[in-house]
């Protein structure tokens, strides 16, 4: 375990690299890109010197890692707020939608693929198979508005989009967890029916448990692991996902205020936005492969 | 006929689409203003936007920047992940290790975020569209091609062939690279699908291609900002790019099956 924190390091020190090398990849000077042709040169000076640009690159990426290390993200150049205020005050709503959008695909995703791996090559399975293929091929800024057509504009069921009551949260939700649904299925399907021709199975059949037993307690259980894996996983598409279903249904979260922020030119935002959430994949990547020797003993007594 | 059997033909009706319509001027951008959002009728089979522009050959225009960004990324980045995972996995040692841990780094970043990312700070437009999906996109091919030449290594074949002194070049691409091509080739189709959607996710964020030139991004966000008072428009696109994704991701199941590549 050891071993695996400290391989961690070389990557978080790349992703803080890539994404201060961003704001350098901006074609031209980029304090004329962000703030425009009618700023005073004096602003301009000012600009330059507190986004450290007038230094050599080197030094800025010392600063940068310095500031880094002491929680300050630098200052947002259109509302002068720091940004890790600005990002405080956004990752809840993210990480609730997150949240729910991997309750929603859990609730869909696992009942389906167990349902498939069950009636293989039989109807439900191929309508499971059908699900999976169709959403996905349907990204999030094509179910965003489908469902908001469906079940805000015709039935009037949910509201439209903001955040103002709590049923708002559904669609977004639900946009983000059809995706990560249609994997799951997959995924349970195929760890199912590895799992179920098992000599184990074959046992707990013969010593005369009920097929709910032997289903849920023995075959799930085995074939949750892997599944566990790839949902770790997957929650970085889901976070990636934010980025636009946000914006669809004007959600602020982490991911609107990404889309705001170059909209604005505010480019240290956006910077920062794109490395916190990085940092938080890593972070659910590392914690997904913990638990997973954690709970696996096959993996934990071989390590 | 089923699923597997139409995919194919959907996929080549959008390719044809495409090419006629590189070949033919359909005037994707004529502005027919007692049109505007006009329902689909007989003569104009998908009805008008909301500048009164056709739809029809609007989509046509945007299947043909769809694939052709997807052509190039694809080749592009096929070529660039492939060399760099036949050397990574050749070598070893610190090479293959700074290279995957490079990958590593790309791998941190979810999703399209660091497409969008960099098709913001490079600016809008076609080929800053192009070069976004680019640095984005060489890592499924290095990691692929670098886990199966460290097994091809091991084979006999291999084996005899440096053993006769034949050029590290010559190996890598004469007794390699056709045992990699049936992966390669299922990884690239999957991934082609990923790029088609990765397109219409930064143009319909205003990253992409820019107005007027059509892309089906940009129509899915006008699409939605008048999906109350003309469902048609957003419809049509919808179901275009869905039809065009699904088409190249069955397709991409088939030919797993039928090369037989597991992972």
């Amino acid at each position: 375990m050891m071993k695996r924190l400290l391989g961690i390091v070389p990557v978080v020190f790349g992703v803080v690299l890539l994404t201060f090398l961003l704001v350098h990849a901006v074609p031209g000077d980029p304090v004329e890109v962000m703030i425009g042709e009618s700023a005073s040169s004096a602003d301009r000076m000012q600009l330059r010197a507190d986004l450290g640009l007038d230094q050599p690159i080197y030094m800025q990426f010392w600063d940068y890692l310095n500031k880094l290390a002491h929680g300050d993200l630098g200052v947002s150049i259109h509302s002068k707020k720091p940004i890790v205020d600005l990002l405080a005050e956004r990752l809840p709503a993210t990480a609730k939608l997150a949240l729910l959008a991997l309750s929603f695909a859990i609730l869909i995703g696992l009942p389906l693929g167990i349902i498939a791996a069950l009636k293989v090559n039989q109807w439900p399975d191929k309508l499971a198979n059908l699900f999976s293929l169709s959403i996905s091929a349907m990204p999030h800024f094509w179910m965003g508005p489908m469902l908001m057509m469906v079940f805000a504009l015709w039935l009037g069921l949910l509201p439209v989009s903001g955040m103002e009551s709590d049923a708002a949260i559904v669609l977004p939700a639900l946009t983000l967890g059809f995706g990560l649904a249609a994997i799951l299925t997959r995924m349970t399907r195929a760890s199912m029916l590895e799992v179920l021709h098992e000599d184990f199975i074959r046992s707990a059949r013969a010593k005369g448990l009920t097929e709910r037993a032997v289903i849920l307690r023995h075959a799930l259980r085995a074939a949750l692991l892997p599944i566990v894996t790839v949902l770790g996983l997957q929650l970085g598409s889901l976070l990636a996902g934010t980025v636009i279903t946000e914006t669809i249904f004007s959600w602020d979260g982490i991911g609107r205020l990404l889309v705001e922020s170059i909209e604005k030119r505010d480019y240290p935002v956006t910077q920062a936005c794109v490395l916190v959430v990085a940092l938080l994949y890593v972070t659910v990547n590392l914690a997904t492969d913990i638990i997973y020797t954690k709970i696996d003993p096959r993996v934990r007594f071989a390590s | 006929m089923s699923l597997k059997h139409w995919s194919v033909w959907v996929l080549a009706l959008w390719i044809l689409a495409a090419i006629v319509a590189s070949l033919v001027d359909f005037q994707p951008n004529q502005i027919h203003l007692d049109l505007i959002l006009a329902k689909p009728s007989f003569r104009h089979l998908f009805g008008f936007d909301d500048l009164g522009r056709d739809i029809l050959p609007r989509l046509l225009a945007g299947a043909q920047a769809s694939l052709l960004v997807v052509a190039l990324v694809t080749s592009i980045t096929a070529s660039v992940g492939i060399m760099l995972g036949l050397v990574s996995g050749y070598y070893g040692g610190w090479v293959d290790h700074t290279l995957m841990q490079m990958t590593d780094v790309f791998l941190a970043f979810p999703g399209i975020l660091l497409a969008i990312a960099f098709a913001a700070v490079l600016g809008a437009g076609l080929s800053n569209l192009i070069l976004a999906l680019c640095i984005t996109s060489w890592v499924g091919y290095a990691r692929l091609t670098r886990a199966q030449v460290l097994s091809l290594r091991q084979r006999q074949h291999v084996m005899a062939a440096e053993s006769l002194g034949a050029s590290t070049p010559r190996i890598m691409l004469k007794h390699m690279l056709p045992l990699l091509a049936a992966p390669l080739l299922v990884e690239a189709t999957y991934s082609m699908a990923g790029l088609v959607i990765a397109e219409a996710s930064l143009s319909f964020l205003g990253l992409g291609i820019q107005a007027p030139n059509a892309s089906w991004g940009a129509m899915l966000r006008e699409g939605v900002r008048y999906m109350l008072i003309a469902p048609h428009y957003v419809l049509a696109v919808g179901l275009s790019l869905m039809s065009l994704v699904l088409a190249v991701n069955v397709l991409g199941d088939r030919l797993r099956d039928y090369l037989d590549v597991h992972g």
